[in-house]
């Protein structure tokens, strides 16, 4: 093409408004994005926690409780009267919490129906992965069992 | 006076023009011409939508510590509180409704043929926008239903591969659904949506006037026979005493069976018994039961469903370009036969997932409406014009 005609000229300015509009709208849209992304705001890690009495009223009587593990729900169950477990109540599947159903000796969830055994295993229904098992420690008083305390296995 | 008013109006706004458009606008008629009634049914829903929400804005408060009490208050103390926020409540799940029966409509009509394909896909938008103000508003009143809800389909956006993380973390405004989730999904229910859904509105309003509406290949010919309604008065006349008929229905199941309220969210319970999203999203619930744990090539078998439903919703946006047939014959059995198909497993996993037949009945007791209100509301016999 002729340098002298005025096309490389108009098309070198399209460019070049094209290419300054594109990075205006890139100056504008990356801090939105960043801004519409939470912060990663680091949790203080727990790694144990006092679950209460041995004889908590909702544990004697539901068979088990949901003990604030930090921001983490952990279900604590009695499996018999010296037997507790505890794992995290957060079910694999899509993040609801589970309860125990001491009749039917399981763990289950009731949004979709997942079933854990009493060792945190996905037995049936759609979980993917068992359930995190914690430690269960009786601290005693006197030569009788008095308080749980629940920590990261 | 109201002559000179009225001139003087019209020469600055040109109302006169607009009159003579309108007068001008007519609606074919002929055996299906009932389902040109349902757009309309699902705005005048949107408009009841947009009055009780501002009403319901003046007492909510959106925040973690104040929300569930704030509607407690709303529907226990404010006078008709109770009333506006059950409106709202039922309007919704009515507009959901009649967005899906307006859907179903006008796929198995063709009516998305060129050239209104863009008034397709911006009608399939506004079901997702609606759907979207559905999921949002949920969590609005803070009790154990919406927090086990919003945790599950948020976390269902998790699932997906490489973006599924941020999209959970965007939805949650963090890691767990907690006040921060709240405010986040009452900025979109109040502000977000309802910006994007008024341009939506307006473009698919302003497409339908512009294209006209669509008449069904199988009612060519009855419909060149007989003689177009007029729409100013005929049609909106027909169109209003359907509005007030859905405002006595609206107020007396509002009346009837107030919208619960429930226990406030505790974030440290088991989700109750029998725990269920509403109806429209049961048959995508059901099948999330159905599918076992387990994991294929790195991928939760969980996420396979939820990957199909988001192809299958992409899908439907991209119908009309994808079902050239229709536009080309006026006919494509394959894709009537899909939707049937779609239909079916729909309704069959809503019946599942509440154990009950309600869901088929409803579908029955919809059909003979439609009959009666096409019976009702049908043109004039008289042939040619």
């Amino acid at each position: 093409m002729d340098a002298n005609s005025p096309q490389p000229r108009r098309t070198f300015i399209n460019w070049f408004l094209g290419s300054t509009l594109g990075a205006a709208a890139a100056t504008f849209i990356y801090p939105i994005f960043r801004y519409v992304s939470p912060p990663r705001i680091p949790e203080a890690t727990t790694n144990q926690v006092d679950a209460g009495d041995v004889n908590d009223p909702v544990l004697k009587d539901k068979g088990f409780k949901i003990v604030r593990f930090g921001a983490e729900p952990v279900i604590l169950l009695k499996a018999s009267d010296t037997d507790y477990r505890a794992f995290s109540a957060t079910c694999t599947h899509l993040d609801c919490i589970v309860g125990y159903q001491p009749d039917r000796t399981r763990i289950y969830c009731n949004c979709h129906g997942g079933c854990y055994d009493l060792n945190g295993r996905n037995v049936s229904g759609p979980p993917p992965k068992p359930l995190t098992a914690f430690k269960v420690n009786l601290v005693t008083k006197g030569s009788e069992p008095a308080k749980i305390v629940v920590s990261r296995a | 006076m109201f002559a000179k008013a009225g001139k003087w109006l019209d020469d600055r706004l040109g109302l006169s023009t607009l009159i003579e458009l309108g007068s001008h606008k007519t609606v074919p008629v002929h055996r299906y011409s009932v389902f040109y009634y349902l757009g309309g049914m699902t705005l005048f829903f949107f408009l009841v939508q947009v009055f009780t929400g501002v009403l319901l804005m003046l007492y909510y408060r959106p925040s973690a510590n104040e929300a569930f009490e704030s509607v407690e208050f709303l529907m226990t103390v404010v006078p008709f509180g109770w009333l506006i926020r059950s409106i709202h409540s039922w309007s919704a799940n009515l507009m959901v409704f009649f967005a899906v029966l307006h859907l179903i409509s006008v796929y198995f009509m063709k009516a998305y043929r060129a050239p209104r394909e863009i008034t397709w896909a911006s009608g399939v938008l506004l079901l997702f926008l609606i759907l979207g103000f559905g999921f949002s508003g949920y969590l609005l009143p803070w009790n154990q239903l919406a927090f086990f809800a919003t945790k599950v389909g948020t976390d269902i956006a998790g699932v997906v591969p490489f973006v599924g993380e941020w999209m959970l973390r965007f939805l949650r405004g963090g890691d767990r659904v907690s006040g921060g989730t709240l405010s986040r999904f009452y900025g979109w229910h109040v502000a977000v949506l309802p910006a994007i859904t008024t341009v939506v509105l307006l473009l698919h309003l302003a497409l339908v006037q512009v294209k006209g509406m669509s008449v069904p290949p199988a009612a060519e010919e009855e419909s060149r026979k007989r003689t177009p309604m007029k729409f100013f008065p005929h049609f909106a006349l027909r169109d209003l005493s359907g509005w007030i008929f859905a405002l006595g229905v609206l107020a007396a199941l509002a009346a009837l069976f107030p919208w619960e309220l429930g226990e406030k969210a505790d974030l440290f319970a088991p989700a109750y018994e029998n725990i269920r999203p509403e109806w429209y999203f049961v048959f995508m619930f059901q099948t999330l039961k159905l599918v076992p744990g387990g994991e294929i090539l790195g991928l939760e078998y969980e996420a396979i469903p939820i990957l199909l439903f988001g192809a299958l919703g992409a899908l439907l946006l991209l119908v009309p370009f994808l079902d050239r047939r229709a536009s080309r014959d006026g006919k494509s059995v394959g894709w009537s036969l899909a939707g049937v198909a779609a239909l079916i497993f729909v309704v069959a996993m809503t019946c599942w997932g509440y154990a009950s037949l309600l869901p088929l009945y409803i579908v029955f007791i919809t059909t003979i409406l439609l009959m009666l209100f096409a019976f009702i509301t049908r043109g004039r016999r008289e042939e040619g014009r």
